[in-house]
């Protein structure tokens, strides 16, 4: 065994390689030239997906059949209501983004709520809830696209030290996911709920509460993320959440996360996220028409999914 | 046990070597076994049981060591133990519980073929169910997970026994009477006789000494992954066995706390329907749950625990730890480390502003390591690398190191050896005395005898509660049938 062992064994590794080499084929096409335009893009875009991969992150990890599918409509309403109520006004920042946490807060309870006291499945749950969240942004927005403050704008699509200021929120984010995930108490719930609702329920653990917070805290993280993103992209628009629901699936499938439930890891997400994005570049720099990239995405998500499962079934 | 020609070998397997990483669990055993003779084999946990079984029927291949079956060696692996009529009886069940009892026996033997297989599998199981436990009861057209975990044993048992088109040869039984109560473990030792005497053969593994020393032809000693005795039953007795195990028979140095019952009860429930006595529980005291196995103990446990703590809210000091006597269903989580089971209940008073301190973590674990005997290098490894009777042992630390004063037990010392038994007895015994409250559902007589008070469980309800001298096998058995409670 040499040094490498330790690390190959971790799930999140696959996704980082498939992002290096995905990005070093990219690079290699244009000659280099892309390089730093390509890594900001693909930092800036994975950021989105990374705020709201971890959100669907912590919900997965509770076990099978924990999905939360009511993101993108949590992530269209927050941007659509937030900027409404900032009214282009810097002053509203603050006031802005307390108002999409609570929207997000509001979501997580209902979502919550339905899958409890209705006892439906999540699955059926959060998407009824995203029917209705989606018809109030809907309601709310009646065509109109406002524009985000000044400064927030210029926030969003700016750059500290080089790197994108959304792709350093999301790393913070990310540090005090981390955190919560190894080194809380909740980050322990949550795992054991996971692997055994029955056996955590013996041990003492709180589920139904437990449970509630992790689909509360999934729906604030979409709802800070459509915050951010109707910012970034100058105004909220109804189908801006759309792809991000299948994204924040995948984010987490490919970074090494069990779908299974009970076991999580944050680095993936980042490996995934990175890689999702620059997949597509890649496609589009070689010239690829719509129907191929999407094809060709599928088949490379697979072949990912492919080589870090395959190492687990050998041990 | 008097004919000197030897008989056909059924299995052999000869300086048979399997490690397991660092972990010896077998260093050079040999273990034969003929046709129409019952071999007990005993040995603390870990002792390598298990693993001479996994080796025998194929699932393991050694390291080191040969294996043959009907003297032929060379061959290896599941199919072939099979083939030569080789069964196995798993110490953790392992029927499909989605299925019904018919299509499970149908899992269990590929050559049940045919438009009519169900039926012919239903007729196969009921009767042999009928020919291993007279007046059983069980519907063989439910669905396994309907049964109680003593119906399922059974039904595994039977399955095992089934002629379908090859007669079983060698059936090994994994701790088969674990989950049953002594009724049923008669009738099963009764008929594994009969199934002898017609020339078949038996790989009985217990701890529970009397059915081996009853039932066996001859008996196999283990310790630490080698063979340390193999003679004729005759020559042992409990005494003897316990010692050549390597542990010191001790004797009933048990004193009871009488007249505890002092001052407010720490928990009491109203008595269910059906029933006059009500359930109680005073500082200190040792409470058994005795009667046949599947009348209510379990449930009543299950009831007191999940009404004792908050489904919503944490609580900062529990009332109540329960210990999983069921583990794969309601004790340990797969993924983790042993140190993770074994500090997921007291995390409260391991972490500051819900932040775990991993030193506090690691100092508690390792005291309970010690204090347990649980038997692994390191705590970091996986929970499932560790023998059933020590992933049972990381249950009780876990129980015990929280600072629940009431610690409830679901028949937990299933499957644990008599050694480690001894230690966990007076480890509840030193906790008791420090005021700590024992309610304790066993199958096992022995365990019962230990408590302070028995309630006794008949139809889901307290039949029965006795007290301090009264606590004897013929006056528990008595209140476990109906109609018992008049003498």
């Amino acid at each position: 065994m040499n040094g490498f062992g330790p690390l190959v064994r971790k799930p999140w590794i696959w996704s980082f390689a498939a992002t290096i080499i995905v990005w070093a084929v990219t690079v290699l096409f244009t000659g280099g030239a892309s390089s730093l335009g390509l890594s900001q893009a693909a930092l800036t875009f994975a950021a989105f997906s990374v705020i709201v991969g971890i959100g669907q992150m912590f919900v997965i990890t509770l076990g099978p059949g924990n999905i939360d599918l009511s993101v993108p409509a949590t992530m269209t309403l927050s941007g659509t209501l937030a900027l409404k109520l900032m009214d282009v006004q810097d002053g509203m920042i603050v006031v802005g983004l307390v108002a999409s946490i609570l929207i997000g807060i509001a979501i997580g309870i209902g979502n919550y709520g339905l899958i409890k006291l209705l006892r439906i499945p999540p699955i059926i749950a959060t998407l009824s809830m995203s029917f209705i969240v989606q018809s109030i942004a809907i309601w709310s927005n009646r065509g109109l696209r406002i524009k985000p403050p000044e400064v927030l704008a210029g926030f969003s699509t700016s750059y500290s030290f080089g790197i994108p200021n959304v792709a350093l929120v999301a790393l913070l984010l990310s540090l005090v996911a981390w955190v919560l995930l190894e080194k809380s108490i909740y980050g322990r719930w949550i795992s054991a709920i996971g692997q055994s609702t029955f056996a955590a329920r013996m041990a003492g653990i709180p589920v139904d509460g437990t449970r509630f917070a992790t689909y509360v805290l999934c729906a604030v993280l979409a709802s800070i993320c459509g915050y951010l993103l109707a910012s970034f992209s100058g105004g909220a628009a109804l189908n801006m959440g759309a792809e991000y629901l299948l994204m924040s699936i995948a984010v987490v499938v490919i970074g090494g996360t069990a779908v299974a439930g009970g076991n999580s890891n944050i680095p993936g997400i980042w490996g995934a996220s990175l890689f999702m994005f620059l997949v597509v570049s890649m496609l589009n720099t070689y010239g690829f028409g719509a129907g191929t990239r999407l094809i060709l995405t599928g088949v490379i998500i697979i072949v990912v999914i492919l080589a870090a499962g395959g190492k687990k079934a050998l041990r | 046990m008097n004919d000197t020609v030897p008989k056909q070998e059924v299995v052999a397997a000869r300086g048979i070597k399997v490690a397991f990483g660092a972990v010896k669990a077998l260093d050079g055993a040999d273990l034969v076994i003929r046709a129409g003779e019952c071999v007990g084999l005993v040995g603390h946990n870990g002792a390598g049981k298990s693993t001479i079984v996994n080796v025998i029927n194929g699932g393991l291949t050694p390291q080191e060591g040969s294996v043959s079956y009907d003297g032929t060696p060379g061959l290896h692996g599941v199919a072939m133990a099979r083939a030569h009529g080789v069964r196995c009886v798993f110490q953790e069940l392992s029927l499909c519980p989605n299925l019904t009892v018919n299509e499970n026996v149908r899992v269990m033997h590929a050559d049940l073929k045919g438009a009519s297989w169900r039926r012919r599998g239903l007729e196969l199981v009921r009767r042999q169910l009928e020919e291993t436990f007279p007046g059983h009861g069980i519907d063989c057209d439910s669905t396994v997970e309907d049964l109680s975990i003593a119906e399922r044993q059974m039904v595994e048992i039977a399955i095992s026994f089934t002629t379908v088109s090859q007669r079983p040869r060698l059936v090994i039984l994994d701790e088969p009477t674990s989950s049953l109560d002594a009724g049923l473990a008669a009738q099963l030792m009764a008929y594994v006789r009969r199934f002898v005497k017609e020339g078949g053969s038996v790989l009985l593994i217990s701890h529970i000494l009397g059915e081996i020393l009853s039932t066996s032809d001859r008996i196999v000693v283990m310790k630490d992954g080698k063979v340390v005795a193999d003679k004729p039953a005759t020559e042992f007795d409990t005494r003897r066995l316990v010692e050549t195990m390597g542990s010191v028979v001790k004797e009933h140095g048990w004193k009871r706390t009488m007249g505890t019952k002092s001052g407010a009860p720490v928990l009491s429930r109203p008595a269910l329907p059906g029933s006059t006595i009500q359930l109680e529980a005073f500082g200190g005291e040792i409470i058994g749950l005795a009667g046949l196995g599947g009348h209510g103990q379990t449930e009543a446990l299950l009831d007191l625990y999940l009404s004792s703590s908050s489904n919503w809210w944490p609580t900062r000091e529990p009332k109540m730890a329960f210990v999983a006597g069921d583990r794969g269903l309601n004790g340990t989580f797969g993924l983790w480390s042993i140190l993770k089971n074994l500090s997921i209940s007291s995390l409260k008073a391991l972490s500051s502003r819900n932040m775990i301190d991993a030193d506090c973590e690691d100092e508690v674990s390792e005291r309970w390591k010690k204090r347990i005997e649980i038997r692994t290098p390191n705590m970091q490894n996986p929970i499932l690398s560790l023998s059933g009777g020590n992933q049972q042992k990381v249950l009780f630390a876990r129980a015990l190191a929280t600072t629940s004063k009431v610690v409830l037990m679901d028949d937990p010392m299933r499957g644990v050896d008599v050694g480690t038994k001894q230690e966990v007895y007076e480890i509840l015994r030193a906790e008791a005395a420090a005021g700590r409250t024992f309610i304790w559902y066993s199958t096992e007589m022995d365990e019962i005898r230990l408590c302070d008070r028995v309630y006794v469980f008949r139809d889901g309800a307290i039949a029965a509660e006795l007290v301090g001298e009264a606590i004897t096998e013929p006056n528990v058995l008595a209140a476990s049938f109906a109609g018992g409670e008049a003498a």
